[in-house]
């Protein structure tokens, strides 16, 4: 059990009423990697980034981040310690402005306080002018500068989505938990949003960790894959071995093949 | 000198020159005492409805007691004056400091409810504070608190309200402003962008509590005799009226409410039945053709027009507040 993994879940179980949504969930994830977590719907792996990030509390088990164990800690302490997230059902703050959207993400690394605020002095109007450049890069990288002052309900859905991942890098994490990124998104889209990742991953040091039913994206990018299944972790390992894993193909690539 | 603070330097010179005329419009007896009083009630107002809007509209969190933080500073004031000698000034102080406090006690454990929940909650407890007060006899009973001198006039409401506007202004246009925003947008994602949720939901309502505060204590200094009947939870309903019209979100929607509201108050004074059924069609309306209020979350100084004129004199290229 070395802590040198950055994410680490040993033994994590979450039980709802009767329903065991994930069971025996043990996962690492190293400096740099970019994990993928597939399998069929209802297979347990939003509530995985909801026991990740701290919006439920696993049953059983531990989860440790950077050494340190992350059960108990309430999701903006998760946050603030370095994971960020995007939502498979989108949540942006959607009557603000794109630009807005993103500067609400960098509020934990805001060091101005009450006092200053209000009297607009000390740190306030430097901090907010570089909140305010980085902000406007973030969107520059994700093709939304255009868009900075109009309304992100307005946006079109791959926008949104898009916005959501730029929101989440304004936090500045370490881990980066995509659910779903592609999403609703066209083929052109979603080969575009591959794009994104990779290159995010290297520009900001980036260890990922994304949720997604598109194989194309999943196998073109990921270094390792797990797949779950009934909540219960069924295969790991690089995306060949996952493709001629039968294990999987039964599971997964099955029930997708009867839709 | 940076192009925000430009802007906030002009937006003051056209508050003192709106101070000015109506200044020498009361001195020269232009604006009567009935209408001088209800130019120093709106500014009281506009204190009220601000502040409730940094808790309603900005924060999302449905509160229906601010008249019970207003009685606090009220109170707290008129014993600071009349019992204990004290300057207006810090008599408006320790009532703001009262009410902050009390809104911290009850923000804590009420602000986990949601919705109508915490609207029933605040309600009651607003109700509680009042029923407080009219048991405590140091300060009347029911009968109310008699021979409060008028340190108020409208030099001091007009002050004390435009710094009111800063402090808020201010507030909601930085980070902790919008993290609160963040929670009326989507209290989930703004927990998962690192925002401690009930720490701004607690700090907003703490906040809005002690300005009610401030402006029961100016309220309480207009006039000889303050009673826990000027503190019911009607008043609170009549200033979530003002929020509301005006639009939740907009300071100058807070400001263009509790002008509209008081003004029709003043101007139907003498039919008070037809007073409540406008008031009524008013709301009915509003709701039925503008849901958002008067302003939604637009502010006059990012309206057009407004907004090239302050930009050219401030020098600014682009208006991001
Ligand atoms: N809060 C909850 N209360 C009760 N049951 C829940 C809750 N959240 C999830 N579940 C159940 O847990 C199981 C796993 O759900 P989860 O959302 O994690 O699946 P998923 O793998 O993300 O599926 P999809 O691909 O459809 O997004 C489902 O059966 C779901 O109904
Ligand atoms: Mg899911």
């Amino acid at each position: 059990m070395a802590d040198k993994h950055l994410l680490e879940t040993v033994d994590v179980s979450e039980v709802f009423g009767g329903l065991k949504a994930v069971s025996d969930f043990n996962i690492y994830i190293d400096k740099g990697e970019l994990i993928g977590l597939i399998g069929p719907n209802g297979a347990g792996k939003t509530t995985a980034f909801n026991l990740i990030t701290g919006v439920y509390k696993p049953t059983t088990g531990e989860i440790n981040f950077d050494g340190k164990s992350l059960v108990g800690l309430k999701p903006y302490e998760i946050t603030q310690r370095g994971i960020a997230r995007t939502f498979q059902n989108i949540r942006l703050f959607s009557e603000l402005s794109v630009l807005d959207n993103v500067k609400i993400a960098y509020h934990c690394h805001v060091k101005y306080g009450l006092i200053e605020t209000v009297l607009r002095m000390g740190r306030y109007f430097g901090e907010e002018k570089s909140i305010e450049d980085e902000a406007l890069n973030l969107l520059k990288i994700f093709k939304l500068d255009d868009h900075a002052y109009e309304v992100a309900k307005n946006l079109p859905y791959g926008a949104q989505r898009r916005l959501e991942i730029a929101r989440a890098l304004a936090a500045k994490p370490k881990l980066l938990l995509l659910d779903e990124p592609a999403a609703g998104m066209n083929p052109q889209e979603t080969q575009e949003l591959m794009e994104m990742i990779r290159w995010i991953r290297e520009q900001f040091g980036l260890t990922v960790l994304l949720i997604e039913h598109d194989m194309s994206l999943v196998m073109g990018i990921c270094e390792r894959i797990y797949v779950l299944e009934y909540g219960i972790i069924i295969a790991d390992g690089t995306p060949s071995d996952i493709q001629k894993n039968p294990e999987v193909i039964r599971a997964y690539l099955g029930a997708e093949a009867i839709n | 000198m940076n192009s925000a603070r430009k802007k906030d330097l002009v937006m003051l010179v056209f508050a003192l020159i709106l101070y000015g005329v109506l200044q020498t419009m009361i001195s020269a007896k232009i604006i009567g005492s009935f209408w001088e009083l209800n130019i120093i009630l709106i500014c009281v107002n506009i204190i009220l409805s601000v502040s409730l809007n940094l808790i309603n509209g900005y924060t999302g969190q449905f509160s229906l007691g601010h008249a019970g933080f207003m009685a606090v500073g009220a109170y707290v004031g008129v014993v600071a004056t009349v019992k204990f000698g004290l300057p207006l000034i810090v008599a408006l102080i320790l009532g703001a400091i009262a009410a902050g406090i009390l809104g911290f006690l009850i923000g804590l454990p009420t602000l986990r409810l949601r919705g109508d929940y915490l609207a029933i909650a605040t309600l009651g407890l607003g109700e509680i504070i009042r029923i407080v007060i009219m048991n405590i006899d140091y300060v009347g009973g029911a009968a109310g608190f008699k021979g409060i001198p008028h340190l108020t006039n409208f030099t001091w409401v007009f002050f004390v309200m435009l710094m009111t506007l800063f402090f808020i202004k201010n507030f909601v246009n930085s980070s902790h402003g919008r993290a609160c925003i963040a929670i009326r947008e989507n209290e989930i994602a703004a927990e998962a962008m690192g925002v401690n949720t009930t720490k701004y939901k607690v700090m907003a309502f703490t906040i809005g509590a002690a300005f009610a505060g401030v402006a029961g204590g100016l309220f309480a200094h207009q006039f000889y005799l303050i009673s826990p009947t000027s503190f019911t939870f009607l008043s609170s309903f009549n200033y979530l009226i003002m929020v509301v019209m005006g639009g939740m979100g907009s300071i100058t929607g807070s400001i263009a409410g509790a002008f509209v509201v008081t003004f029709i108050s003043a101007a139907l004074a003498s039919f008070p039945e037809a007073r409540m059924i406008i008031y009524a069609l008013a709301l009915i309306l509003m709701m039925f053709y503008r849901p958002q209020g008067l302003f939604g979350y637009m502010e006059l100084t990012n309206v057009g027009p407004i907004k090239k004129f302050l930009n050219k004199v401030s020098g600014a290229k682009e208006v991001s507040t």
